[in-house]
């Protein structure tokens, strides 16, 4: 049924740290390296070693440039995949019920079973979270890796999505973001997590914490105070650095 | 927006075999069709073929036509359920339609029932195709009142243009009418798609690289690396730009070809008589086809998503 339902007992979702990623790719490599034997298997690849290849992926990494007068510029890596989005217009449009939103949990899925590959889904998305896999005419999407978050043979330290156990960097965090004494809930207030596009209304639960102020000075950076020029402040220096100062001041 | 053949085939074969029952059902409502079989079943079977032939187009482009038939369960949701259904319910006062004149029932009030059902479910349905386009907030070239208005009336001007050519050809004298009401929606189109075009021109989406991605609008955030190096589907399904750098050019052939030539074409046929009148009332058809279809194309082509915030684009 693809009507939306009016509330989920959870907004599972991500916490993701534009501060902290260093643009790896690493949960892009492993997303697809989990999923393609999960839920949504395989996750196709056309024509993998030719010219011209191309393939399903649920998560990818944007890397832009941010012009800053005063700071000067930064680079910001991007990761971006599914936001399971609370109004999600990506199950509204589906015609047959394959795309529904779990009242459970907030995961949004597609039936594979009953998916017609219309791709009006991914038209509705405004994210790009759809993927439409051509060799079996169905469309695809990330799942959260609900075969793993909820995986009893795993450790529980391990049922966490892909992406995330996989991030070298800790760049990216998984919770409940509906519960607000969550740990993800916590993180994104403190930090001033934001929503994606929030004018296009679908309320995505996922959210992207700022890259923290630039900082210049080496002290900012922890720096040792030892490494920072000191002139005119000779404490601490020795008789022969104290003479030489003295010599090339005159 | 990549311009799916089937889609386009579907929107405008499908818009113009409503149009056409529409007016015929119209002017039956007002006792303006002559009783003659021949003429009804060849304008209902072409009406027919052409919503027929669009909605089969339709499922081509699915990846699973064998599975279309779950597209009618969610119309409470979703406009291309809507549009399945009303499809479907349109086929009943057609197939009743082709019963009354194959077996020349004479029951007044029974074919006017099923005439006025005809042109209502025909607009629903018209209606539910524009809105499965109307309503993606995504798409800033269709989440606007053209899109509704448009379809609409391209529906009703590519049918009135058909019967006109009917008309003509058998000489009736409705001729005139319906030749009236071609232009009539000739000019209106005409008027529409260039309102479109100039909004199309002034406006961009609500959406820009800044809040896409939360890091500083147009001018301050650019793409400097995307994900990879080769195309993906995205790019491929809604990142399409070919028409953009033809765009004035096939907009004035799609004006010319759709709207300019079918009006001087059908003005022809009013005034001349014989074979001329009758191949001005052809090329009428066949020109207006042919824009409609460029028309079409350019909705698809012309419009932009959000998603290619992503990819570089400041502004969708």
């Amino acid at each position: 049924m693809t009507s939306l339902p009016t509330s989920t007992d959870k907004k599972l979702g991500l916490v993701i740290d534009l501060d902290i990623c260093v643009g790896c790719h690493a949960c892009a490599v492993n997303c697809k390296e989990w999923n393609t034997s999960g839920h949504s298997a395989p996750l196709t690849d056309k024509n993998p070693y030719g010219g011209d290849p191309a393939g399903v992926w649920f998560n990818r990494i944007h890397t832009f440039e941010v012009r800053d007068e005063d700071a000067g510029s930064r680079t910001v890596h991007f990761p971006k995949s599914c936001l399971h989005c609370e109004a999600a217009p990506c199950v509204t449009v589906c015609p047959t019920g394959a795309s529904y939103k779990r009242e459970e949990d907030g995961i949004v899925l597609v039936n594979a079973d009953t998916c017609i590959g219309c791709k009006l889904c991914s038209w509705a998305c405004p994210y790009g979270a759809r993927e439409y896999d051509e060799s079996v005419g169905v469309m695809k999407k990330c799942t959260l890796c609900i075969d793993k978050i909820y995986n009893e043979t795993l450790r529980p330290e391990s049922r966490v999505p892909a992406c995330v156990s996989t991030c070298p960097a800790g760049a990216r965090h998984f919770g409940d973001l509906g519960d607000p004494d969550s740990e993800v809930s916590k993180l994104s207030a403190a930090r001033g997590g934001y929503a994606l596009m929030p004018e296009q209304d679908c309320k995505p639960v996922n959210r992207y914490l700022p890259p923290r102020p630039r900082k210049k000075a080496a002290a900012d950076l922890g720096a040792p105070d030892r490494l920072q020029a000191k002139d005119g402040d000779l404490d601490g220096a020795g008789f022969l650095a104290r003479l030489v100062d003295r010599v090339l001041s005159r | 927006m990549h311009p799916a053949k089937s889609v386009i085939f579907f929107t405008t074969a499908s818009g113009a075999g409503y149009g056409l029952l529409i007016w015929f059902a119209l002017f039956s409502l007002l006792n303006r069709i002559p009783a003659d079989r021949d003429f009804a079943l060849v304008v209902l079977g072409v009406s027919f073929a052409l919503v027929t032939a669009g909605l089969l187009s339709s499922t081509a482009h699915l990846g699973h036509p064998e599975r279309a038939w779950r597209a009618l369960s969610q119309w409470r949701t979703s406009w291309l359920s809507r549009e399945g259904v009303a499809a479907i319910l349109a086929y009943l006062p057609i197939f009743a339609y082709f019963y009354v004149w194959f077996m020349g029932v004479d029951d007044p009030d029974a074919v006017a029932a099923i005439a006025a059902s005809a042109i209502v479910l025909a607009l629903i349905t018209v209606y539910c195709t524009a809105m499965i386009y109307a309503s993606l907030k995504t798409i800033r070239a269709w989440y606007n009142r053209y899109t509704v208005i448009g379809y609409l009336i391209f529906s009703l001007m590519t049918g009135a243009v058909l019967l006109t050519f009917f008309a003509h050809l058998r000489q009736f004298d409705m001729r005139d009418e319906i030749a009236a009401a071609a232009l009539l929606c000739l000019g209106l189109g005409l008027m529409v798609k260039q309102a479109y075009w100039r909004f199309l021109q002034a406006s961009s989406s609500v959406s820009d690289i800044g809040t896409a991605t939360g890091l500083g609008g147009p001018g301050r955030t650019t793409l400097l690396e995307g994900p990879h190096t080769e195309s993906n589907y995205l790019l491929d399904e809604m990142g399409y730009r070919i028409a953009r750098k033809h765009a004035d050019k096939l907009r004035i052939y799609a004006s010319v070809l759709g709207f300019v030539l079918p009006i001087a074409l059908i003005v022809g046929a009013v005034f001349l008589s014989g074979w001329s009148e009758v191949l001005c009332a052809l090329f009428a058809v066949a020109f207006c086809c042919t824009g409609i279809l460029l028309e079409r194309w350019l909705f698809f082509a012309e419009a932009r998503h959000v998603v290619t915030l992503y990819y570089g684009e400041a502004h969708a």
